[in-house]
């Protein structure tokens, strides 16, 4: 039957089992859009289109399906450029739609024109300029598989005016023909089975976690891996969920702002079975301290991430919860008694690592301390909210004073520090998992990034949390001032800010104020109690509160500093 | 060290740019590449040749192969091979060195595809020292311009090079 291309893109979406997009109409895109109209698919329109981008990639980590979003040719298309390299970074799956001029005017810098296949080319997994209607099926059903198959990332189709507005016969479903492109999935016994007689050899081995736990859904082979040989679990900052964190084995986190125990273990490790992480430059510290002692293995379905940053000595290309699942086959045939005895005792000596210098900070019954408001949160929600993030100090107090059940109940832009992201990200992840609480843990500086979403949360009605900690700082910037430059707060101080309650108020929802530690948890209740609108809390925090421990740029890890 | 990798890539368009940025986005160096449409007009090879550590060269490997438009990449400089460049060169000629030249073309088994009183096109196809050999010797004779294709490679014997497994390789 013959359709038009936007008509056979629509019914491609809902063969991908697409129930909601998040996209912002413009001029070429006004064919799509007449269909949209009318199409069973929920429609959700940001303000901003980099609004729209964040929203579907937090609707893609709380659920795991891929998020979709569209945006128009040229300025619609650049300003979706940051979500885009977000999700690229982090392995988000994500299909972006961009409308483009037609292809009679493509190079002639038509109005709103931009190449935006060039410009996105270093930040996405594939990307594809439809020249003809009849492939458009085709692409549809290759960009899918392409973004949520391997190693995630996103895929960019750029959409000519022509292109959609003619009339195609083409069926949606097909083979996927892509000769160069075969991720995978199986890893190679060998390999798994020289990892686990090194494992078997090791007195104090590390497990090391990453994102990749959590993509390829191994949280439960994990689990059972490290309690079947009592193996300690580090997690790096995205890899946060993928393991219980009030599981006895659990160390905490590694990196600039981790644990004690994280950073120490790392470093006496002799060693690390890491499982679907990148060795990020933030989890590694200075590379020549990282580890000296230890052996490494690394699974990755991602061949490239291996020996990229630290240089592995067993490689297993696979996917994480294929291979644990290959690694429990083979377990039997090794000796696990032999060492049980180091590995027990290396387990006592880094849980007393962790009850000497847990997580902590100076409390407070004056001014609100910004982890307080996190610890609250946690304990208000029971630990089983969605935490979304922005970037910066709220980031890692998120990370640092949350204790997270689940996989998927973190969100938090690791690789690009993208600030702005956790608000529309947090709108996204509740639109997926309305049955769950979702909060943006937010700074007021990120939060003001994005904050025209509130529009976007009213008109959907989507109940999502924002608790800003407010401490009119660009606060991870004031912390690097104070420590490294001197304390001279070069235009870090945020001294113009709304009144948040009142712009809450402006909006249509609902806004909180905590001045006082002894607010702070009849504000989280309230904003428990709605659930139809979004409600902003602003909590007035210790202005000069820093994130502590920090492993300053260039340092080891077991270089870590403390505050006062 | 130097390296020559060979790249079985879908000839559609875009290939290149991707290849090319991938070089450029991730800081490594190319000192050559040159593109062509193998027997089979759906497949296009590049030659690229690149410098760099052990380390490097595995990355960019690596890289090349996570592209999805990447058929097969091999690493040419770790088989036995054959490399080649051809250069088109014009430099002075008048009447009276002109035999002289002659006789260096004869002798590195170039090519004169122009000729008028003053200037000479010479063909080369060799290896880049060969190459640079031939460059040197016309140099004193004055070079016009110089125009190369940047070099190709492929592996001896009956295998096509891209087919080479690991454990075919030299080490």
């Amino acid at each position: 039957m013959s359709r038009t291309g936007a008509e056979a893109l629509v019914e491609c979406l809902k063969k991908q089992n697409v129930d909601i997009v998040f996209g912002y109409p413009g001029g070429v895109l006004l064919g799509i859009y007449d269909t949209l109209f009318d199409a069973d698919i929920l429609h959700v329109l940001p303000r901003h289109e980099q609004g729209g981008v964040h929203a579907a990639d937090g609707y893609a980590r709380a659920t795991g399906k891929v998020g979709v979003c569209f945006g128009t040719s040229g300025p619609g298309a650049t300003n979706l450029v940051t979500g885009i390299a977000n999700a690229y970074m982090d392995s988000v799956p994500l299909v972006a739609f961009t409308g483009q001029v037609p292809t009679a005017l493509i190079g002639g810098d038509a109005f709103q024109e931009a190449d935006i296949i060039g410009i996105t080319r270093p930040i996405v997994k594939h990307s594809y300029l439809v020249q003809n209607v009849d492939d458009l099926p085709r692409v549809i059903n290759e960009a899918f598989y392409i973004a949520s198959t391997g190693r995630p990332g996103p895929v960019v189709i750029d959409l000519p005016k022509d292109v959609v507005a003619g009339k195609t016969k083409t069926k949606c479903s097909g083979k996927i023909d892509l000769p160069g492109y075969n991720p995978t999935y199986e890893g190679h016994p060998l390999q798994i089975k020289k990892l686990l007689k090194e494992l078997s050899e090791a007195k104090k081995p590390v497990i090391y976690a990453g994102g990749g736990v959590i993509i390829s859904g191994a949280t439960e082979e994990l689990v059972k891996l490290s309690e079947r040989i009592g193996l300690p679990v580090v997690n790096s900052f995205l890899g946060l969920g993928g393991f219980p964190s009030a599981h006895e084995n659990y160390v905490g986190w590694l990196g600039m702002h981790g644990n004690f125990a994280s950073n120490m273990a790392m470093t006496e490790t002799d060693f690390i079975l890491a499982i679907g992480t990148r060795f990020s430059d933030r989890s590694t510290g200075r590379l020549d301290g990282f580890a000296p002692n230890a052996k490494i293995a690394h699974i990755d379905i991602d061949p490239a991430s291996i020996s990229k940053i630290v240089d592995i000595d067993i490689p297993v290309v696979g996917d994480c919860k294929k291979v644990l699942k290959q690694m429990e086959e083979y377990l039997d045939k090794f000796n696990w008694e032999k060492n049980a005895e180091s590995r027990k005792g290396w387990l006592k000596k880094i849980r007393a690592w962790n009850s000497e210098r847990p997580f902590s900070y100076k409390k407070s019954d004056k001014v609100i301390k910004p982890q307080f408001v996190v610890e609250e949160i946690c304990r208000l929600t029971d630990g089983e909210a969605i935490i979304a993030t922005e970037v910066g100090q709220n980031q890692m107090w998120a990370g640092q004073f949350y204790k997270f059940k689940h996989p998927r109940q973190f969100i938090s832009s690791g690789g690009l520090g993208t600030m702005g992201f956790g608000f529309p990200a947090a709108i996204g992840a509740k639109l997926g998992r309305p049955d769950k609480h979702v909060f943006d843990i937010a700074g007021d500086g990120s939060f003001l990034m994005n904050m025209q979403e509130i529009c976007t949360a009213v008109q959907y009605r989507v109940g999502v949390k924002v608790a800003i900690l407010n401490n009119k700082f660009l606060g991870m910037i004031r912390q690097w001032q104070h420590l490294f430059y001197n304390k001279r707060y070069s235009y870090s101080c945020l001294e113009c800010q709304p009144d948040f309650v009142k712009l809450a108020d402006a909006y249509g929802c609902v806004g909180l104020i905590a001045e006082k530690p002894s607010e702070v948890a009849d504000v989280i209740a309230e904003s428990l109690k709605i659930e139809d609108k979004p409600v902003l809390m602003d909590f007035r925090v210790d202005r000069e509160e820093n994130v502590y421990p920090m492993v300053p740029a260039g340092a080891a890890l077991n270089e870590m500093i403390y505050g006062e | 060290m130097r390296h020559i990798i060979s790249v079985l890539v879908e000839n559609n368009f875009g290939v290149l740019s991707r290849v090319a940025g991938l070089f450029s986005g991730r800081g490594y160096n190319i000192e050559s590449l040159s593109v062509g449409v193998t027997d089979d007009p759906k497949f296009s090879v590049m030659t690229i040749v690149t410098h760099g550590d052990d380390r490097i060269i595995e990355q960019i490997i690596k890289q090349l192969r996570k592209l999805i438009n990447t058929i097969r990449v091999r690493d040419v400089t770790q088989m036995d091979h054959i490399e080649r460049e051809m250069v088109l060169v014009k430099v002075h000629a008048s009447p009276k060195y002109r035999a002289e030249i002659f006789g260096i073309v004869n002798t590195f088994r170039g090519k004169i595809v122009d000729l008028t009183t003053e200037s000479m096109v010479i063909e080369i196809t060799g290896t880049k020292d060969k190459n640079k050999a031939f460059l040197d010797v016309l140099e004193v004779y004055g070079i016009i311009e110089v125009v190369r294709t940047g070099s190709v490679a492929i592996a001896r014997g009956s295998k096509a090079t891209t087919d080479f497994t690991k454990q075919d390789l030299k080490h």
